[in-house]
C-alpha cells in the first residue's frame, strides 16, 4: 500500500450511513500510552527517541493487528504527503511539524492510527462514521490490549495511565464527536448551547481539531477530564449530557426553520449549491461553510442529484494539501482556490 | 436578542432583584466583561500552571525539586508543561497533586482500566477496590440493596 492510494477515496469513518448520520458526523477515541522503563518523548534524546520508535515497530509488527497495519516513518514522506495525513485525521499537526523519528501505523481503511512518539510514546486513534462511541472504545480497547500483550505501560494505581501531559494521565482516554449544527446558527442558539457545553467542562473545536476555530457549522465535542472516572462513565457522560441533548435541539431547530422559515432556509440551501456549481474561486473556508448548507439540504430532501458521499469527499479533497496533490503541482493560495473550484464544479456536475 | 450596549448578540442574560425590584440584563461577552460581571472560562493548562503559585514563592519552596531518574527539575516543568518520565509523578508527587486537582476537576485517583499484566498485581487490586467502593456508594443510595451485597462480597474477595 503506498500514499497515492489515498488521496481520491474517504476513510470508512466519514462513510455517510453511520448511525444519527443527519447531525454527527464521526466519533472518534484516542488512548494516550507510554513505555515503562523509557523517559517521556520530550525528555529523550535522539538515540532514545529511536530506541523507542524500533522497539514500537518491532512490537506492532508481533501483534495480531499488524497483517493490516500500514506503517509510516515520518522521515521517509514528503512534507506534503504529512499534510494530507493531517487534513485526513490520521497524524497531528504536532507530528506532522516536528522532525525526528517519528511514525504512524494505519489500517488500510483509516479507522485505526497508532501515532509513535508525538507527545506521548503512543497515541492510538480509533475513529468511526456517525454517533458509535461505544463500539469504538470496545474496539479500540481490543487493539490496548494485544499492544499491552506485547509492552509494559507506564501505569500507576493512583494516577493509571502516566502520560507526559498531567491533563491525559488517569484513563489517557480523549474521546470526541464531530456535530453539523446549521440550524442552532441559524436560530441563533448555538451560542446557548455551546455555552452549555464548556459549562459540562467539555472542549469545543473547530472541524480539523486542536487550535482550529469552528467554520461551517461543524463542531467538535470531547472530554477534557481523564482522572476519577472509569472510561464508560466519560462516554456515557458526554453522550447522554451533551451529543443526545444537542442532536435533539438542532432536529428541533431544524423542524421549526422548515415550517416557519420554508423560504429563507431555502434560499441559503440553493444559494450555495449554485454558487458551488458556477464559482471560479473558492476558498477553503467559503467551500466547508457553502458545504454545510448542501448537507443540510440533502438531509431535508431538497436535492436528490446531490449524494452525500460526493460532498463528504469533498470535505477531504477541497483542503490544501489534497488539491496540490490532486493536481500534482505547487499551487499558491489564489491557484489553489481556482482549482478547488474546478474541482468542486466537476464532482457536484458528475454526481448528476 | 441584541446587547444593550453594542449591537452584537446577547449572550449574558442577567437578572437581579434588589430590594424587590427586578431588573434585567442582556449584554454580549465583550460588553459584559467590561461592566465587571464575570464569565468564568476554564483556563488553558499553561495559564493554570504559572498561576498555581507565586513564582517566587514556588522558586523558593521547590526551587531544587528535580527528577533523579530523567533530571526534569519541578521549574522546567512548570516552565513547558510535560513531564519528563513516569518516575516524574513520584519525584514531584506534592505539587503534583495540587495541579492535578485542578485540571482533572477535583480528581486525584484512577478508576478507569487497568493493565491486564497489572490487574492481579497490589496496583490492579486498588483501582479494582475504588471502583467497586464507587458502585456500592452508588447502589446504596438508589436502594439497590441486592446489587450492594453482591459488590460487598466482590469487595471481601479482594481484600
Amino acid at each position: 500500500m503506498d500514499l497515492s492510494g489515498l488521496y481520491q477515496r474517504v476513510g470508512a469513518w466519514l462513510d455517510e450511513t453511520g448511525p444519527v448520520n443527519d447531525i454527527v458526523i464521526s466519533s472518534r477515541v484516542r488512548l494516550a500510552r507510554n513505555l515503562a522503563g523509557f523517559f517521556f518523548c520530550g525528555q529523550a534524546d535522539e538515540a532514545q527517541q529511536r530506541q523507542v520508535l524500533e522497539f514500537v515497530r518491532e512490537k506492532l509488527t508481533a501483534t495480531d493487528v499488524q497483517g493490516s497495519l500500514w506503517y509510516v516513518p515520518m522521515e521517509q514522506v514528503t512534507a506534503l504527503q504529512r499534510q494530507v495525513l493531517t487534513e485526513r485525521h490520521l497524524i497531528s499537526r504536532e507530528l506532522a511539524e516536528t522532525g525526528g523519528p517519528r511514525a504512524v501505523a494505519l489500517t488500510p481503511d483509516e479507522s485505526l492510527a497508532v501515532m509513535v512518539n508525538e507527545e506521548d510514546h503512543l497515541r492510538i486513534q480509533m475513529m468511526a462514521n456517525g454517533l458509535q462511541l461505544r463500539e469504538t472504545y470496545e474496539r479500540i480497547c481490543r487493539v490496548d490490549e494485544q499492544l499491552e500483550g506485547q509492552v509494559e505501560y507506564a501505569f500507576s494505581a493512583e494516577y493509571g495511565y502516566l502520560t507526559a501531559c498531567p491533563t491525559n494521565t488517569g484513563t489517557g482516554m480523549r474521546v470526541s464527536v464531530m456535530l453539523h449544527l446549521p440550524a442552532l446558527k441559524m436560530t441563533g442558539e448555538i451560542e446557548k448551547v455551546l455555552r452549555a457545553a464548556k459549562d459540562l467542562r467539555l472542549a469545543v473545536r473547530g472541524l480539523y481539531g486542536e487550535g482550529s476555530e469552528p467554520v461551517g457549522d461543524f463542531y467538535q465535542l470531547s472530554n477534557q477530564t481523564a482522572l476519577g472516572k472509569t472510561e464508560e462513565q466519560i462516554i456515557d457522560d458526554l453522550t447522554r449530557h451533551a451529543v443526545e441533548p444537542m442532536v435533539e435541539y438542532e432536529r428541533r431547530a431544524r423542524k421549526k426553520l422548515s415550517e416557519g422559515k420554508a423560504t429563507a432556509l431555502d434560499d441559503k440551501i440553493f444559494r450555495a449549491k449554485g454558487i458551488l456549481s458556477h464559482a471560479r474561486m473558492v476558498s477553503s473556508e467559503e467551500a466547508l461553510y457553502l458545504l454545510s448548507y448542501i448537507r443540510l439540504g440533502i438531509h431535508l430532501g431538497r436535492f436528490r442529484d446531490v449524494r452525500m458521499s460526493t460532498v463528504n469527499r469533498l470535505f477531504l479533497t477541497a483542503q490544501p494539501a489534497h488539491l496540490q496533490t490532486l493536481f500534482g503541482e505547487d499551487l499558491d493560495a489564489g491557484g489553489r482556490d481556482r482549482a478547488r473550484a474546478d474541482y468542486i464544479r466537476r464532482e457536484l456536475a458528475g454526481a448528476a | 436578542m441584541q446587547c444593550q450596549m453594542c449591537d452584537k448578540a446577547a449572550t449574558v442574560h442577567l437578572t437581579e432583584i434588589v430590594n424587590g425590584k427586578k431588573t434585567e440584563r442582556h449584554l454580549c461577552e465583550a460588553c459584559a466583561q467590561k461592566e465587571g460581571i464575570a464569565i468564568k472560562a476554564p483556563a488553558p493548562i499553561s495559564e493554570l500552571l504559572t498561576s498555581l503559585m507565586s513564582a517566587q514563592a514556588e522558586a523558593q519552596e521547590l526551587g531544587g525539586l528535580r527528577c533523579e531518574q530523567c533530571g526534569l527539575s519541578w521549574l522546567e516543568f512548570r516552565k513547558g508543561g510535560l513531564l519528563g518520565c513516569p518516575n516524574d509523578y513520584t519525584a514531584f508527587e506534592k505539587p503534583l497533586r495540587g495541579l492535578l486537582e485542578r485540571v482533572q476537576e477535583g480528581a486525584t485517583r484512577h478508576l478507569g482500566r487497568v493493565p491486564r499484566r497489572c490487574s492481579e498485581s497490589a496496583a490492579g487490586k486498588q483501582v479494582r477496590l475504588l471502583r467497586l467502593r464507587q458502585d456500592l456508594r452508588q447502589a446504596v443510595e438508589a436502594e439497590d440493596y441486592e446489587r450492594a451485597a453482591r459488590l460487598r462480597d466482590e469487595m471481601r474477595l479482594l481484600s
